[in-house]
Protein backbone atom coordinates (compact mmCIF):
# COMPACT_ATOMS: atom_id res chain seq x y z
CA UNK A 1 0.00 0.00 0.00
CA UNK A 2 0.97 3.29 -0.95
CA UNK A 3 -0.52 5.45 2.10
CA UNK A 4 -2.91 8.36 0.89
CA UNK A 5 0.13 11.13 0.42
CA UNK A 6 2.36 8.88 -1.68
CA UNK A 7 -0.48 8.38 -3.86
CA UNK A 8 -1.63 11.58 -4.08
CA UNK A 9 1.79 12.44 -5.02
CA UNK A 10 1.95 10.39 -8.05
CA UNK A 11 -1.23 11.81 -8.99
CA UNK A 12 -0.22 15.29 -8.75
CA UNK A 13 2.87 14.35 -10.28
CA UNK A 14 1.59 13.20 -13.35
CA UNK A 15 -0.70 15.90 -14.22
CA UNK A 16 2.04 18.03 -13.25
CA UNK A 17 4.47 16.63 -15.83
CA UNK A 18 1.44 17.25 -18.53
CA UNK A 19 1.31 20.84 -17.42
CA UNK A 20 4.99 21.55 -17.21
CA UNK A 21 7.64 20.99 -20.35
CA UNK A 22 10.36 21.37 -17.68
CA UNK A 23 9.66 19.38 -15.04
CA UNK A 24 11.06 15.45 -14.85
CA UNK A 25 10.49 12.97 -11.91
CA UNK A 26 13.32 10.72 -11.60
CA UNK A 27 13.11 7.17 -9.72
CA UNK A 28 15.71 4.60 -8.25
CA UNK A 29 12.79 1.75 -8.48
CA UNK A 30 11.11 2.14 -5.73
CA UNK A 31 7.33 3.66 -6.47
CA UNK A 32 8.86 3.44 -10.13
CA UNK A 33 5.85 1.39 -11.18
CA UNK A 34 3.47 4.19 -9.76
CA UNK A 35 4.56 6.07 -12.35
CA UNK A 36 4.12 4.06 -15.31
CA UNK A 37 1.47 5.68 -16.86
CA UNK A 38 3.21 9.08 -16.57
CA UNK A 39 6.34 7.22 -18.37
CA UNK A 40 4.38 6.27 -20.90
CA UNK A 41 3.31 9.95 -21.75
CA UNK A 42 6.99 11.42 -21.04
CA UNK A 43 9.54 8.11 -21.47
CA UNK A 44 12.20 11.20 -21.47
CA UNK A 45 10.68 12.86 -18.24
CA UNK A 46 10.07 10.05 -15.93
CA UNK A 47 13.48 8.20 -15.42
CA UNK A 48 14.09 5.29 -13.08
CA UNK A 49 17.40 4.97 -12.65
CA UNK A 50 17.42 2.07 -10.88
CA UNK A 51 18.57 1.11 -7.65
CA UNK A 52 21.59 4.03 -7.45
CA UNK A 53 20.47 7.00 -4.90
CA UNK A 54 23.74 8.41 -5.53
CA UNK A 55 23.05 8.75 -9.04
CA UNK A 56 19.19 9.62 -8.63
CA UNK A 57 20.61 12.71 -6.46
CA UNK A 58 23.54 13.58 -9.22
CA UNK A 59 21.00 13.58 -11.99
CA UNK A 60 19.03 15.71 -10.77
CA UNK A 61 21.14 18.44 -10.19
CA UNK A 62 22.72 17.49 -13.57
CA UNK A 63 19.19 17.99 -15.48
CA UNK A 64 19.08 21.49 -13.28
CA UNK A 65 22.22 22.40 -15.04
CA UNK A 66 20.61 21.49 -18.03
CA UNK A 67 17.42 23.57 -17.38
CA UNK A 68 15.02 21.18 -16.04
CA UNK A 69 12.96 21.31 -13.05
CA UNK A 70 13.79 17.50 -11.47
CA UNK A 71 11.74 16.07 -8.79
CA UNK A 72 13.43 13.04 -7.21
CA UNK A 73 11.69 9.87 -5.42
CA UNK A 74 12.51 7.78 -2.68
CA UNK A 75 12.37 6.29 0.52
CA UNK A 76 13.83 8.51 3.37
CA UNK A 77 16.92 6.99 4.42
CA UNK A 78 17.89 6.30 0.58
CA UNK A 79 16.99 9.48 -0.37
CA UNK A 80 19.09 11.67 2.30
CA UNK A 81 20.74 10.14 4.37
CA UNK A 82 22.58 7.94 1.88
CA UNK A 83 23.62 10.25 -1.04
CA UNK A 84 23.90 12.96 1.64
CA UNK A 85 27.33 14.29 -0.06
CA UNK A 86 25.30 14.27 -3.26
CA UNK A 87 22.72 16.87 -2.06
CA UNK A 88 25.52 19.26 -0.86
CA UNK A 89 27.68 19.11 -3.79
CA UNK A 90 25.27 18.20 -6.46
CA UNK A 91 22.44 19.87 -5.20
CA UNK A 92 23.75 23.18 -2.87
CA UNK A 93 27.24 23.45 -3.95
CA UNK A 94 26.38 23.91 -7.35
CA UNK A 95 23.68 26.40 -7.06
CA UNK A 96 20.84 24.30 -8.40
CA UNK A 97 17.53 24.08 -7.47
CA UNK A 98 15.59 19.94 -7.04
CA UNK A 99 12.67 18.80 -6.06
CA UNK A 100 12.67 15.58 -3.35
CA UNK A 101 10.19 14.02 -2.37
CA UNK A 102 10.31 10.88 0.50
CA UNK A 103 8.47 8.57 2.06
CA UNK A 104 8.45 5.81 4.46
CA UNK A 105 8.72 9.07 7.49
CA UNK A 106 10.50 8.16 10.98
CA UNK A 107 8.13 5.00 11.46
CA UNK A 108 6.05 3.74 8.44
CA UNK A 109 7.83 1.23 7.93
CA UNK A 110 8.06 -0.51 11.43
CA UNK A 111 8.11 -4.11 10.40
CA UNK A 112 10.88 -3.35 8.23
CA UNK A 113 13.57 -1.88 10.79
CA UNK A 114 15.62 0.54 11.44
CA UNK A 115 16.84 0.33 7.73
CA UNK A 116 14.04 1.45 6.52
CA UNK A 117 13.50 4.17 9.33
CA UNK A 118 14.75 8.02 8.96
CA UNK A 119 13.85 9.98 11.61
CA UNK A 120 16.86 11.99 11.08
CA UNK A 121 16.66 13.46 7.97
CA UNK A 122 15.26 16.67 8.46
CA UNK A 123 17.40 17.43 11.28
CA UNK A 124 20.87 16.25 8.79
CA UNK A 125 19.26 18.00 5.50
CA UNK A 126 18.45 21.09 7.96
CA UNK A 127 22.77 21.38 8.31
CA UNK A 128 22.49 22.83 4.94
CA UNK A 129 21.10 25.99 3.96
CA UNK A 130 18.90 27.37 1.56
CA UNK A 131 15.77 24.26 1.58
CA UNK A 132 12.13 24.94 2.57
CA UNK A 133 11.30 21.61 4.26
CA UNK A 134 8.08 20.75 4.18
CA UNK A 135 5.76 17.65 7.21
CA UNK A 136 2.42 17.54 5.32
CA UNK A 137 0.25 16.16 7.58
CA UNK A 138 -2.44 15.40 5.48
CA UNK A 139 -2.69 14.47 1.39
CA UNK A 140 -3.95 18.00 0.45
CA UNK A 141 -1.52 20.05 2.44
CA UNK A 142 1.13 17.91 -0.02
CA UNK A 143 -0.14 18.21 -2.93
CA UNK A 144 -0.55 22.21 -2.61
CA UNK A 145 3.24 21.63 -1.66
CA UNK A 146 4.30 19.79 -4.49
CA UNK A 147 2.72 22.16 -7.37
CA UNK A 148 4.38 25.27 -5.34
CA UNK A 149 7.78 23.07 -5.96
CA UNK A 150 7.19 21.79 -9.07
CA UNK A 151 6.95 25.65 -11.02
CA UNK A 152 9.99 26.86 -8.39
CA UNK A 153 13.84 26.84 -8.84
CA UNK A 154 14.60 26.26 -5.36
CA UNK A 155 15.40 23.40 -3.15
CA UNK A 156 12.44 21.98 -1.62
CA UNK A 157 11.93 18.98 0.82
CA UNK A 158 8.45 17.49 0.97
CA UNK A 159 8.49 14.37 3.73
CA UNK A 160 5.24 11.97 3.05
CA UNK A 161 4.08 10.01 5.57
CA UNK A 162 1.04 6.99 6.18
CA UNK A 163 0.95 8.97 9.33
CA UNK A 164 -2.45 11.55 8.73
CA UNK A 165 -4.53 13.83 9.88
CA UNK A 166 -8.10 13.59 9.62
CA UNK A 167 -8.33 16.76 7.92
CA UNK A 168 -6.17 19.27 6.48
CA UNK A 169 -5.14 22.46 8.71
CA UNK A 170 -2.44 24.38 7.22
CA UNK A 171 -3.52 27.18 4.47
CA UNK A 172 -0.12 28.49 3.90
CA UNK A 173 3.64 28.03 4.74
CA UNK A 174 3.06 30.10 7.93
CA UNK A 175 1.89 28.53 10.89
CA UNK A 176 -1.85 28.22 11.75
CA UNK A 177 -3.14 28.85 15.18
CA UNK A 178 -5.75 25.79 15.74
CA UNK A 179 -5.96 26.85 19.34
CA UNK A 180 -5.49 29.63 21.61
CA UNK A 181 -4.92 29.82 25.39
CA UNK A 182 -2.64 31.75 28.18
CA UNK A 183 -0.50 28.98 29.84
CA UNK A 184 2.07 28.13 26.84
CA UNK A 185 2.28 27.49 23.28
CA UNK A 186 2.53 23.99 21.37
CA UNK A 187 3.49 23.94 17.96
CA UNK A 188 2.47 20.94 16.27
CA UNK A 189 4.52 19.67 13.58
CA UNK A 190 2.39 17.58 10.69
CA UNK A 191 0.80 14.41 10.63
CA UNK A 192 1.04 15.03 14.74
CA UNK A 193 -1.71 17.63 15.12
CA UNK A 194 -5.13 14.87 16.39
CA UNK A 195 -2.89 13.75 18.45
CA UNK A 196 -1.78 17.12 20.04
CA UNK A 197 -5.32 18.65 19.36
CA UNK A 198 -6.55 15.30 21.86
CA UNK A 199 -3.44 15.57 24.42
CA UNK A 200 -3.54 19.14 25.16
CA UNK A 201 -7.60 19.42 25.47
CA UNK A 202 -7.86 20.15 29.02
CA UNK A 203 -4.51 22.28 28.94
CA UNK A 204 -5.11 25.92 28.87
CA UNK A 205 -2.25 26.58 25.74
CA UNK A 206 -2.39 27.81 22.12
CA UNK A 207 -1.64 25.14 19.30
CA UNK A 208 0.24 25.95 16.39
CA UNK A 209 -0.02 24.07 13.50
CA UNK A 210 3.73 23.65 11.09
CA UNK A 211 3.14 21.69 7.90
CA UNK A 212 6.32 23.74 6.75
CA UNK A 213 9.37 23.68 9.51
CA UNK A 214 12.01 25.27 7.33
CA UNK A 215 11.58 28.16 7.11
CA UNK A 216 10.33 28.98 10.83
CA UNK A 217 7.49 30.95 11.34
CA UNK A 218 8.72 32.76 14.11
CA UNK A 219 6.21 35.49 13.88
CA UNK A 220 3.55 33.32 15.02
CA UNK A 221 5.28 32.22 17.58
CA UNK A 222 6.14 35.43 19.06
CA UNK A 223 2.80 36.53 18.50
CA UNK A 224 1.43 33.19 20.46
CA UNK A 225 3.55 34.06 23.34
CA UNK A 226 3.15 37.50 23.70
CA UNK A 227 -0.62 37.12 24.95
CA UNK A 228 0.30 34.31 27.45
CA UNK A 229 0.99 34.50 30.88
CA UNK A 230 4.61 32.46 30.81
CA UNK A 231 7.03 31.55 27.89
CA UNK A 232 6.58 28.12 27.93
CA UNK A 233 6.90 26.68 24.24
CA UNK A 234 6.89 23.23 23.32
CA UNK A 235 7.26 21.60 19.83
CA UNK A 236 6.22 17.91 19.32
CA UNK A 237 7.53 16.52 15.40
CA UNK A 238 7.15 13.29 13.85
CA UNK A 239 11.06 13.55 13.29
CA UNK A 240 14.34 13.76 15.67
CA UNK A 241 13.94 14.67 19.10
CA UNK A 242 15.08 17.96 18.80
CA UNK A 243 14.97 18.68 15.19
CA UNK A 244 13.58 22.52 15.59
CA UNK A 245 14.95 22.99 19.15
CA UNK A 246 17.85 25.94 18.10
CA UNK A 247 14.66 27.44 15.86
CA UNK A 248 12.37 27.67 19.58
CA UNK A 249 15.75 28.30 21.29
CA UNK A 250 16.53 32.11 19.56
CA UNK A 251 13.44 32.57 20.77
CA UNK A 252 15.11 32.58 24.02
CA UNK A 253 17.69 35.04 23.10
CA UNK A 254 15.14 37.52 23.35
CA UNK A 255 12.91 36.38 26.50
CA UNK A 256 13.62 34.03 29.03
CA UNK A 257 11.40 31.21 29.16
CA UNK A 258 11.40 27.18 28.55
CA UNK A 259 11.28 24.91 25.50
CA UNK A 260 10.22 21.46 25.50
CA UNK A 261 10.90 19.61 22.38
CA UNK A 262 9.32 16.04 21.85
CA UNK A 263 10.28 13.98 18.71
CA UNK A 264 11.63 10.90 17.78
CA UNK A 265 14.24 9.28 20.47
CA UNK A 266 18.34 9.75 18.91
CA UNK A 267 18.65 5.71 19.93
CA UNK A 268 17.65 3.14 18.05
CA UNK A 269 14.20 1.09 18.78
CA UNK A 270 15.08 -2.49 17.95
CA UNK A 271 11.35 -3.64 17.74
CA UNK A 272 8.83 -4.07 14.66
CA UNK A 273 4.99 -4.07 15.03
CA UNK A 274 2.93 -1.03 13.69
CA UNK A 275 3.41 2.79 13.90
CA UNK A 276 0.68 3.08 16.13
CA UNK A 277 3.05 1.53 18.47
CA UNK A 278 6.24 2.93 17.44
CA UNK A 279 4.11 6.87 18.18
CA UNK A 280 3.80 5.17 21.95
CA UNK A 281 7.15 3.73 22.35
CA UNK A 282 8.51 7.33 21.19
CA UNK A 283 5.71 9.18 23.97
CA UNK A 284 4.02 10.52 20.39
CA UNK A 285 0.77 9.37 21.14
CA UNK A 286 -1.71 11.33 22.79
CA UNK A 287 -2.11 10.36 26.51
CA UNK A 288 2.11 10.72 26.61
CA UNK A 289 1.96 13.99 25.59
CA UNK A 290 -0.68 14.76 27.81
CA UNK A 291 1.64 13.87 30.25
CA UNK A 292 4.19 15.41 29.26
CA UNK A 293 3.00 18.85 28.48
CA UNK A 294 0.99 18.75 31.32
CA UNK A 295 3.66 18.93 33.69
CA UNK A 296 5.53 21.18 31.46
CA UNK A 297 2.72 23.75 31.61
CA UNK A 298 2.27 23.57 35.13
CA UNK A 299 -1.55 23.78 36.51
CA UNK A 300 -3.09 26.97 35.63
CA UNK B 1 47.84 30.50 -29.16
CA UNK B 2 49.81 27.68 -28.37
CA UNK B 3 50.13 24.99 -25.60
CA UNK B 4 53.31 27.12 -24.56
CA UNK B 5 51.71 29.80 -23.70
CA UNK B 6 48.91 27.32 -21.58
CA UNK B 7 52.52 26.59 -19.75
CA UNK B 8 53.03 29.73 -19.20
CA UNK B 9 49.98 30.67 -17.56
CA UNK B 10 49.79 27.80 -15.47
CA UNK B 11 53.53 28.94 -14.25
CA UNK B 12 51.82 31.79 -12.61
CA UNK B 13 50.00 29.87 -10.35
CA UNK B 14 51.39 28.67 -7.14
CA UNK B 15 50.71 27.29 -3.74
CA UNK B 16 49.20 24.12 -5.01
CA UNK B 17 52.23 21.91 -5.06
CA UNK B 18 50.94 19.20 -4.08
CA UNK B 19 48.66 19.01 -6.72
CA UNK B 20 51.31 20.13 -9.49
CA UNK B 21 51.52 16.47 -11.06
CA UNK B 22 47.89 16.01 -11.31
CA UNK B 23 47.46 19.58 -13.41
CA UNK B 24 50.62 18.62 -15.26
CA UNK B 25 48.83 15.42 -16.23
CA UNK B 26 45.48 17.00 -17.52
CA UNK B 27 47.08 19.21 -20.09
CA UNK B 28 47.11 17.79 -22.97
CA UNK B 29 43.95 16.07 -22.84
CA UNK B 30 42.24 19.61 -22.18
CA UNK B 31 44.18 21.70 -24.19
CA UNK B 32 43.32 19.62 -27.21
CA UNK B 33 39.50 19.64 -26.25
CA UNK B 34 38.95 23.28 -25.77
CA UNK B 35 41.47 23.72 -29.25
CA UNK B 36 40.12 21.41 -31.58
CA UNK B 37 36.85 20.07 -30.58
CA UNK B 38 34.86 21.73 -28.10
CA UNK B 39 31.80 23.84 -29.04
CA UNK B 40 31.82 26.39 -26.52
CA UNK B 41 32.85 30.22 -26.22
CA UNK B 42 32.76 32.98 -23.54
CA UNK B 43 29.25 33.86 -24.48
CA UNK B 44 28.25 30.11 -22.75
CA UNK B 45 25.31 30.00 -25.37
CA UNK B 46 22.50 27.71 -24.66
CA UNK B 47 23.45 25.90 -27.04
CA UNK B 48 27.17 25.44 -26.68
CA UNK B 49 28.95 21.84 -25.80
CA UNK B 50 29.72 21.63 -21.62
CA UNK B 51 32.57 20.21 -20.32
CA UNK B 52 32.70 19.08 -16.82
CA UNK B 53 35.84 18.72 -15.05
CA UNK B 54 34.96 16.03 -12.53
CA UNK B 55 38.95 15.15 -11.32
CA UNK B 56 38.58 18.83 -9.98
CA UNK B 57 42.00 19.01 -8.08
CA UNK B 58 44.97 20.19 -9.39
CA UNK B 59 42.39 23.07 -11.91
CA UNK B 60 46.18 24.83 -12.92
CA UNK B 61 45.95 23.42 -16.16
CA UNK B 62 42.19 24.00 -16.71
CA UNK B 63 42.67 27.83 -15.55
CA UNK B 64 45.03 28.68 -17.67
CA UNK B 65 42.93 26.66 -20.60
CA UNK B 66 40.23 28.83 -19.83
CA UNK B 67 42.59 32.03 -19.58
CA UNK B 68 44.11 31.12 -22.99
CA UNK B 69 40.99 31.07 -24.73
CA UNK B 70 39.31 34.07 -22.95
CA UNK B 71 36.87 32.86 -20.49
CA UNK B 72 38.58 34.29 -17.49
CA UNK B 73 41.19 37.29 -17.45
CA UNK B 74 44.85 36.03 -16.78
CA UNK B 75 45.31 38.36 -13.55
CA UNK B 76 42.84 36.41 -12.14
CA UNK B 77 45.69 33.50 -12.35
CA UNK B 78 47.88 35.42 -9.97
CA UNK B 79 45.71 35.44 -7.58
CA UNK B 80 45.10 31.89 -7.22
CA UNK B 81 43.78 30.06 -3.69
CA UNK B 82 43.79 33.90 -2.08
CA UNK B 83 40.83 34.67 -0.04
CA UNK B 84 39.38 37.20 -2.26
CA UNK B 85 39.97 34.98 -5.50
CA UNK B 86 37.81 33.48 -8.48
CA UNK B 87 40.12 30.75 -8.58
CA UNK B 88 40.73 28.46 -5.80
CA UNK B 89 42.63 25.31 -5.78
CA UNK B 90 39.46 23.22 -6.84
CA UNK B 91 37.26 25.07 -9.36
CA UNK B 92 33.53 26.78 -8.44
CA UNK B 93 31.06 27.56 -10.97
CA UNK B 94 29.91 30.29 -9.43
CA UNK B 95 32.96 32.74 -9.09
CA UNK B 96 34.85 31.31 -12.36
CA UNK B 97 33.42 32.19 -15.49
CA UNK B 98 33.37 29.41 -18.09
CA UNK B 99 33.40 26.35 -15.35
CA UNK B 100 30.10 24.41 -15.83
CA UNK B 101 30.71 22.66 -12.42
CA UNK B 102 32.00 23.11 -8.78
CA UNK B 103 34.22 19.86 -8.44
CA UNK B 104 37.10 18.94 -5.85
CA UNK B 105 35.46 16.17 -4.30
CA UNK B 106 35.73 12.93 -6.65
CA UNK B 107 33.41 11.04 -8.31
CA UNK B 108 30.56 14.32 -8.77
CA UNK B 109 31.17 14.92 -12.66
CA UNK B 110 30.25 11.77 -14.66
CA UNK B 111 27.20 11.51 -12.93
CA UNK B 112 26.02 15.19 -12.90
CA UNK B 113 26.73 15.09 -16.82
CA UNK B 114 24.26 12.24 -17.28
CA UNK B 115 21.71 14.13 -15.50
CA UNK B 116 22.58 16.99 -17.86
CA UNK B 117 22.59 14.77 -20.98
CA UNK B 118 19.20 13.43 -20.18
CA UNK B 119 17.80 16.90 -19.53
CA UNK B 120 19.16 18.04 -22.67
CA UNK B 121 17.34 14.82 -24.93
CA UNK B 122 14.62 15.56 -22.94
CA UNK B 123 14.37 19.28 -23.93
CA UNK B 124 15.04 17.76 -27.74
CA UNK B 125 18.28 19.96 -28.13
CA UNK B 126 20.65 17.05 -29.86
CA UNK B 127 23.10 19.49 -30.80
CA UNK B 128 25.12 19.81 -27.33
CA UNK B 129 28.12 17.42 -26.52
CA UNK B 130 28.52 16.65 -22.98
CA UNK B 131 32.35 16.26 -21.56
CA UNK B 132 33.91 14.74 -18.65
CA UNK B 133 37.34 14.75 -17.35
CA UNK B 134 37.98 11.89 -15.13
CA UNK B 135 41.48 10.78 -13.28
CA UNK B 136 41.63 7.14 -13.01
CA UNK B 137 42.12 6.76 -9.36
CA UNK B 138 38.71 8.71 -9.48
CA UNK B 139 37.35 5.52 -10.71
CA UNK B 140 37.21 3.70 -7.27
CA UNK B 141 34.32 6.23 -6.29
CA UNK B 142 31.25 3.81 -6.94
CA UNK B 143 29.23 6.90 -7.84
CA UNK B 144 31.04 6.18 -11.52
CA UNK B 145 29.99 2.75 -11.79
CA UNK B 146 26.54 3.96 -11.14
CA UNK B 147 26.60 6.81 -13.73
CA UNK B 148 28.43 4.48 -16.51
CA UNK B 149 26.44 1.48 -16.22
CA UNK B 150 23.09 3.59 -15.98
CA UNK B 151 24.72 6.13 -19.48
CA UNK B 152 25.15 2.75 -21.35
CA UNK B 153 21.99 1.25 -20.70
CA UNK B 154 20.67 4.74 -21.12
CA UNK B 155 22.70 4.76 -24.98
CA UNK B 156 23.35 9.11 -24.42
CA UNK B 157 25.03 9.23 -26.84
CA UNK B 158 25.98 13.10 -26.09
CA UNK B 159 28.11 12.07 -23.52
CA UNK B 160 31.40 11.68 -23.51
CA UNK B 161 34.20 10.76 -20.87
CA UNK B 162 37.95 11.60 -21.24
CA UNK B 163 39.85 9.54 -18.25
CA UNK B 164 43.57 10.93 -17.92
CA UNK B 165 45.02 7.27 -16.89
CA UNK B 166 48.32 8.73 -14.60
CA UNK B 167 48.30 5.09 -13.26
CA UNK B 168 47.06 6.55 -9.42
CA UNK B 169 44.39 4.04 -8.62
CA UNK B 170 45.93 2.44 -5.87
CA UNK B 171 44.59 -1.22 -6.83
CA UNK B 172 44.65 -0.73 -10.52
CA UNK B 173 42.08 -1.72 -13.18
CA UNK B 174 42.86 -4.72 -15.00
CA UNK B 175 42.15 -4.57 -18.38
CA UNK B 176 42.61 -0.71 -18.22
CA UNK B 177 40.18 1.92 -17.45
CA UNK B 178 38.51 1.48 -20.73
CA UNK B 179 37.08 -1.49 -19.96
CA UNK B 180 34.79 -0.57 -17.50
CA UNK B 181 33.06 1.37 -19.56
CA UNK B 182 33.08 -0.97 -22.67
CA UNK B 183 31.15 -3.73 -20.66
CA UNK B 184 28.43 -1.51 -19.90
CA UNK B 185 28.29 -0.54 -23.80
CA UNK B 186 30.05 2.69 -24.24
CA UNK B 187 32.38 2.84 -26.99
CA UNK B 188 35.48 2.74 -25.48
CA UNK B 189 39.46 3.63 -26.99
CA UNK B 190 42.37 4.14 -25.37
CA UNK B 191 45.32 6.33 -26.30
CA UNK B 192 48.80 7.98 -25.88
CA UNK B 193 47.28 11.11 -23.83
CA UNK B 194 50.69 13.47 -24.74
CA UNK B 195 49.38 12.48 -28.69
CA UNK B 196 47.18 15.49 -29.60
CA UNK B 197 46.71 13.72 -33.10
CA UNK B 198 45.76 10.98 -31.20
CA UNK B 199 43.37 12.56 -28.68
CA UNK B 200 41.56 14.17 -31.40
CA UNK B 201 40.97 11.11 -33.55
CA UNK B 202 39.56 9.89 -30.48
CA UNK B 203 37.85 12.75 -29.27
CA UNK B 204 35.68 12.35 -32.85
CA UNK B 205 35.45 8.96 -33.93
CA UNK B 206 31.89 8.41 -34.22
CA UNK B 207 29.43 6.46 -31.98
CA UNK B 208 26.03 6.28 -32.71
CA UNK B 209 23.82 5.56 -29.72
CA UNK B 210 26.10 4.97 -27.11
CA UNK B 211 28.07 7.24 -24.94
CA UNK B 212 32.35 7.42 -25.69
CA UNK B 213 35.40 6.74 -23.30
CA UNK B 214 38.40 7.88 -24.15
CA UNK B 215 41.32 6.70 -21.76
CA UNK B 216 44.29 9.13 -22.56
CA UNK B 217 47.21 7.27 -21.16
CA UNK B 218 49.88 9.78 -19.46
CA UNK B 219 52.43 7.27 -17.85
CA UNK B 220 52.63 6.97 -14.47
CA UNK B 221 54.40 9.67 -12.33
CA UNK B 222 57.36 8.29 -11.80
CA UNK B 223 57.55 7.27 -15.14
CA UNK B 224 57.16 10.81 -16.39
CA UNK B 225 60.34 11.64 -13.83
CA UNK B 226 62.64 8.82 -15.23
CA UNK B 227 61.84 10.18 -18.42
CA UNK B 228 62.65 13.42 -17.81
CA UNK B 229 65.76 13.01 -16.46
CA UNK B 230 66.81 10.32 -19.02
CA UNK B 231 66.60 7.48 -16.40
CA UNK B 232 64.12 5.71 -17.68
CA UNK B 233 65.34 5.81 -21.19
CA UNK B 234 66.69 2.05 -21.90
CA UNK B 235 69.43 3.71 -24.92
CA UNK B 236 69.99 6.44 -22.38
Amino acid sequence: MAGAMRERFVEVAGALLDEHPRLAVLTADLSAELFASARARHPERVVNVGIREQLLISVAGGMSLGGMRPIAHSFAPFLVERPFEQIKIDLNHQGVGAVLVSAGASYDIASGGRTHQAPADVALLNTLGGWTIHVPGHADEAETQLRRAATGDDLVYVRLSNQSNARPFADSERFTVLRGGRRGTVIAVGPLADAVLAATETLDVTVLYAATVRPFDHQAVRHAVAQQEQVAVAITEPLLEGTSAPELARLLAELPGRILALGVARDELRHYGTAAQHAIAHGLDAASMRRRLGTFFGPG
Amino acid sequence: MTIDRVRQLMAVMRGDAKHAEAAESTLDALWVLYDRVLRVTPAMAEDRDRFYLSKGHGPMAYYAVLAAKGFLSPVELYRFGDFHAALGHHPDRATVPGVEVSSGSLGHGLPLAVGTALALRARGMTGPALWVLLGDGELDEGSNAEASAFAGRAGLDNLHVIVVDNASASHGWPGGAQSRFAVEGWSADRVDGRDHEALVAAYTAPHPGRPRVVVADVGSAASRAAERTGHGRRDA
